[in-house]
């Protein structure tokens, strides 16, 4: 068995009270939802919390995914399961459900959310992109109140992020726009293990034109990879294979992947081409479907 | 074969007396969740051990401070080399005759090593003290490919061993015959030549390894609960390395969640454990986490191969192998003394070959210590994916289908028994017919149109063959031993005055349904319903000496000694018979669980009558003591030789280079047939190992000799998506000298399943790509390699 150093644990009522508990233990506590990535590196002794606040007690505050003011909102503690099976987002955003069938496995969906995953940014990890394809923005709340940022702000560096050592991130926000269509896309060793590389789009068309576009990559870099890029090549051009030809070899010049024992640099870079070219392509046919 | 209504067993069939579909009766206990593993039991008083390992593949110990670490409170005891020196067991034997350092003292030979036990009061106090143990190491320059380890410059990795001035770990092991191989080579119109790797894998068993040591310092005896694959191998070797008289050791097996080989060897973990109890005067517990059981304990395969075939008038002809064996910093390879290379010479293969001949050189490295055989019979699966890779390549620069190239080299049913020219002695077989059955169920003419189809649309598509004799059950008595120990099995069955029976097996079941088949030839042999009968195994206290399990040989060997105690016992009965039916022996007829007198049929015994009588007042026959039991040792006169034809279907994605296993078709000839659903759940089992070796399964270093597949979130095992609905099928040839005519089959699918998918991947890319050779595992980014034009063998 492998075991953890000794911590102190406690349980949460609020997130108020998470956050008066956060600034309490000033930096040494460590916020803990779903558990499936923080657990496994304290049993490796990655990590070293001398604290954990447990937020599980919060689903009345935290876990829901509903439509309100023109958005699609998804508490932090929502869990991959309920992304996965949400007829809301299927009809919107059904990238989030591509992603979720090939995030890790049942046992971990059933237990890890959505905040855990984007605050653990991991660049391999799949929904940082799909929240920076769609141009998702967060609620980050500390002791003074809320404030809420862009998916690219949100992502700091390696596992960094915007939140702060005595913050908790809340909710997700994503804008509905008509014409939207998105997809991810993810190639993977076996199923349950981390992409090798994943791409996820998403596109508003309207009138034959792709309004706005977002391409994000996972697993080809420190961080999500934001193809500003591409976006910019998309916007306002007409859907066609060439062009997205075009967008998929920026993301394969726009990525910077490091050789590991999922593939060489040069391996990883083509897959961030040939999966950002189908995640354009299915976007954008479902686009076109929904338009139609 | 799909499972239909029409082939469901029979309400009948699952309840079989004998041979036949019956449900495992070890099962109501596994699907509840009721086994009992080691972690299960607690002993009062028992205290925790963790081992302390290396962080480097090779540097001298210069120092070690366990001060701190014994200031902890709750923990007991902190062991070092220096304190087993005074006990003697600093270095232990190998099952190759080689020693192993219990834990390092002069020096650490690969990343992982045990370097010093803590004894806690808890698991937890326990590994907290490992961080407080200071070690001062001098790294020095490590070995890690074989290659390089037989450099003249390469720094020596066993200088504890007197007169080792290298790193060659055995004299090179030659089988065949050189000059005819040359012969042949000479005479042929056609060879091939191939570089491969069978890289360096794990069996992995759900289950890690461990053990509860209980030495009691009163009586002097030593109870020991450690699931391993051959407890009473381990009880000798326990004896001689303690200095312990072996009666007053008892190993208990209890359930065990896997072996594959991972769980014969004796670790150096167990030993401290019982160093510990003896020191400690109570239980001592230790469990290894899974990336000790991946960085330290016994690894498979790690062999370079180099391999030439030639054919001569379109059949094949010869063969020429030239290995460098990787065995690790100790040669803990587990394989008969008189086979240092294991059997890894049957790599002539099922062909009528005119000559062939092989080299098996074997180096230590700055790697963990094993070469186990990981679901096959010693090395057999190194010469299976030899010989049928290099088929393959043959077929490929001759032109030649895969499947007629094999058709025309086959050894052919009249010439069994079938010399090898390498000295094996085949049994029986007809190869033919079993290689038809597989391309009737594959379709293979239409898939090979299907496959000419999908390449004009620029779709990859590969059918990849292999077929393979395996060499199983392990073995003869004059041939094969392990560390002095004949590879024999005993049985002992005992039948109650109800006519409710127990047999007592050495063979050590870890999921292969054991309790079950084993109940089914006593069954079949005396006609008891198998749930009367109960299987004994995993106690060295109450079953009688064998060899264990592993190298497919609990059927062949075990179940032969099964079957001939039953015999034995259906013998004794006869005679008490006569004496109840007042006639002569020779007059009674037996029919399944009943003699009966020839001329009178209405006349007879049950097995059942039988045994009460024989435990009565009732006179017995003349000389003969009352009871209704017998035991005997079951020497196998040769090794079993199964077979089988496979087929394997994949597709590759053009641009990921993904991998997918679409179809797998595996028809096994085991012989004899003892449980068929047990028989196809062990083939279902092999062949999901063997598609997790070909595609994904694979040890790594980087050059420092550090470990890069330490958890499974980096050493892959395949689940159901990666696995297609395997299509099964069968055809018996039984064995001519084993009582029940059966075979072994554990390990044919994880023989015989690699060399199918690594032929598929070729073929699906040779034509296209230029593709002629991946090495193992065919991961998306060394096929997408290889379709570039560069591959690259695994680091």
């Amino acid at each position: 068995m492998q075991t953890p150093a000794p911590f102190q644990y406690e349980r949460a009522t609020s997130v108020d009270g998470a956050i008066a508990a956060l600034v309490a233990h000033d930096g040494d506590a460590r916020i803990i939802a779903g558990g499936h990535s923080l657990i496994p590196m304290m049993k490796l002794r990655l990590a070293s919390p001398e604290h954990l606040i447990d937020i599980n007690d919060l689903e009345h505050e935290l876990a829901y995914i509903a439509e309100r003011d023109g958005e699609i909102r998804i508490g932090a503690l929502t869990r991959h399961v309920d992304l996965l099976g949400s007829d809301l987002l299927a009809r919107h955003y059904p990238l989030f459900a591509d992603a979720e069938e090939v995030i890790a496995d049942p046992v971990v969906r059933n237990r890890g959310t959505i905040g855990g995953s984007l605050c653990q940014a991991d660049a391999a990890e799949d929904l940082s992109a799909v929240c920076a394809a769609v141009k998702a923005r967060v609620v980050i709340r500390g002791r003074d109140g809320e404030r809420t940022v862009s998916m690219e702000d949100f992502h700091v560096g390696p596992y960094q992020t915007a939140v702060g050592d005595d913050e908790i991130l809340t909710e997700v926000r994503l804008p509905l726009r008509s014409g939207a269509g998105s997809a991810h896309f993810k190639t993977e060793r076996r199923a349950g293990d981390w992409a090798i590389a994943a791409a996820s789009a998403a596109v508003w068309i309207e009138g034959g034109t792709i309004a706005d576009a977002g391409v994000a990559l996972s697993a080809v870099g420190t961080t999500t990879i934001h193809l500003a890029r591409a976006e910019e090549l998309l916007r306002g051009a007409a859907p066609s294979d060439e062009l997205f030809a075009q967008a998929a070899q920026i993301a394969s010049e726009d990525c910077s992947p490091s050789a590991d024992a999922r593939g060489p640099v040069d391996y990883k870079r083509h897959l961030a081409s040939v999966m950002t070219r189908r995640a354009l392509r299915r976007a954008s046919a479902r686009a076109l479907a929904m338009e139609a | 074969m799909a499972v239909t209504e029409e082939n469901l067993p029979s309400p009948r069939q699952e309840r079989p007396i004998g041979f036949g579909r019956l449900k495992r009766k070890e099962d109501a206990r596994f699907i509840r969740g009721q086994g009992t593993y080691l972690d299960d039991i607690r002993l009062p008083g028992m205290l925790h051990g963790a081992l302390l390992r290396s962080p480097y593949a090779h540097a001298r110990i210069v120092s070690i401070d366990t001060s701190e670490a014994l200031a902890l409170p709750g923990v007991a005891a902190v062991v070092t080399a220096k304190d087993l020196e005074t006990l003697g067991l600093a270095w232990m034997p190998t099952i190759s005759y080689d020693t192993q350092a219990v834990l390092a003292g002069d020096k650490v030979r690969f990343q992982g090593q045990e370097v010093a036990f803590v004894i806690a009061e808890t698991e937890y106090i326990a590994r907290d003290a490992l961080g407080l143990i200071d070690v001062e190491y001098e790294p020095l320059d490590a070995v890690v490919d074989a290659r390089r380890a037989l450099h003249e410059d390469a720094p020596l990795i066993r200088d504890d061993k007197e007169g080792q001035v290298d790193n060659v770990a055995s004299p090179t092991w030659e089988a065949g015959d050189q000059e005819a191989t040359d012969r042949a080579f000479a005479e042929a119109d056609v060879v091939v030549s191939r570089d491969m790797i069978y890289p360096r894998c794990h069996p992995a068993p759900l289950e890690t390894c461990g053990m509860i040591a209980d030495f009691n310092p009163e009586t002097g005896q030593l109870d020991i609960y450690n699931g391993n694959q051959a407890p009473n191998v381990h009880r000798t070797v326990y004896a001689h390395v303690a200095g312990l008289a072996e009666h007053m050791i008892r190993i208990r097996c209890n359930d065990i969640g896997g072996g594959f080989g991972n769980k014969v060897p004796v670790y150096p973990g167990y030993v401290c454990a019982i160093a510990g109890s003896i020191v400690a005067g109570v239980p001592v517990k230790w469990i290894e986490d899974r990336t000790e059981n991946l960085v330290s304990t016994g690894f498979a395969r790690d062999y370079i191969m180099r391999g030439e075939m030639c054919a001569k008038d379109g059949r094949i002809t010869g063969l020429r192998v030239d290995v460098i064996a990787d065995h690790g910093a100790f040669d803990s390879t587990a394989q008969p003394t008189k086979f240092p290379a294991g059997f890894f010479h049957i790599c002539c293969g099922s062909y009528d070959l005119q000559a062939a001949h092989v080299k098996v050189k074997a180096v230590y490295t700055n790697k963990a210590p094993g070469g186990v055989a990981y679901r096959c019979s010693f090395r057999i699966t190194e010469a299976v994916y030899l010989v049928e890779r290099m088929v393959n390549a043959l077929a490929l620069e001759m032109g030649a289908d895969q499947i007629d190239l094999r058709m025309r080299s086959f050894i052919a049913p009249e010439q069994f028994p079938y010399e090898t020219t390498t000295g094996w002695t085949f049994d029986s077989g007809n190869y033919a017919e079993t290689m038809k059955v597989a391309m009737e169920i594959a379709g293979y003419d239409d898939l090979l149109r299907e496959q000419a189809d999908k390449r004009e649309r620029g779709e990859l598509m590969g059918i990849g063959v292999s077929f393979f004799t395996e060499g199983v059950g392990a073995g003869p008595r004059k041939h094969m031993d392990i560390l002095g120990l004949s590879m024999n099995d005993g049985a002992d069955l005992r039948v109650h005055p109800s006519g409710k029976a127990m047999v007592s097996i050495s063979a050590q079941t870890q999921g292969q349904g054991h309790e079950t088949t084993f109940a089914q030839i006593v069954a079949e042999e005396l006609g008891l319903p198998p749930e009367d009968i109960e299987v004994r195994h995993g106690d060295t206290d109450r079953t009688p000496y064998g060899l264990g399990t592993y190298g497919s040989r609990s059927t062949p060997v075990s179940g032969a000694a099964v079957g001939v105690v039953s015999r034995k016992v259906r013998d004794r009965a006869r005679l008490i018979a006569a004496t109840m039916l007042e006639t002569r022996p020779e007059d009674l007829a037996w029919e399944k669980g009943r003699w009966y007198v020839r001329g009178d049929p209405e006349q007879g015994a049950m097995i059942e009558e039988i045994a009460r009588y024989a435990y009565s007042g009732e006179p017995m026959p003349e000389g003969m003591e009352g009871g209704l039991d017998a035991q005997v040792i079951y020497d196998p006169p040769n090794l079993t030789y199964p077979y089988g034809a496979y087929i394997a279907v994949v597709d590759i994605d053009p641009d990921t280079a993904q991998v997918t296993v679409r179809r797998f078709i595996a028809v096994d000839d085991c012989g004899v047939r003892i449980n068929p659903m047990i028989v196809e759940g062990q083939i279902h089992g092999g062949l999901a190992e063997g598609i997790g070796i070909a595609l994904m399964e694979v040890i790594t270093f980087d050059a420092e000799g550090n470990c890069l597949n330490s958890s499974f979130m980096d050493y892959l095992i395949p689940t159901a998506l990666e696995v297609p609905e395997f299509e099964l099928g069968e055809t018996v040839t039984p064995c001519p000298h084993h009582p029940l005519g059966a075979k072994g089959v554990g390990e044919s699918p994880n023989v015989g399943s690699p060399p199918a998918i690594v032929n598929a991947v070729i073929d699906a890319l040779h034509q296209t790509h230029g593709v002629t050779h991946v090495d193992m595992p065919c991961t998306p980014a060394r096929v997408w390699a290889a379709m570039q034009g560069r591959p690259e063998p695994p680091q």
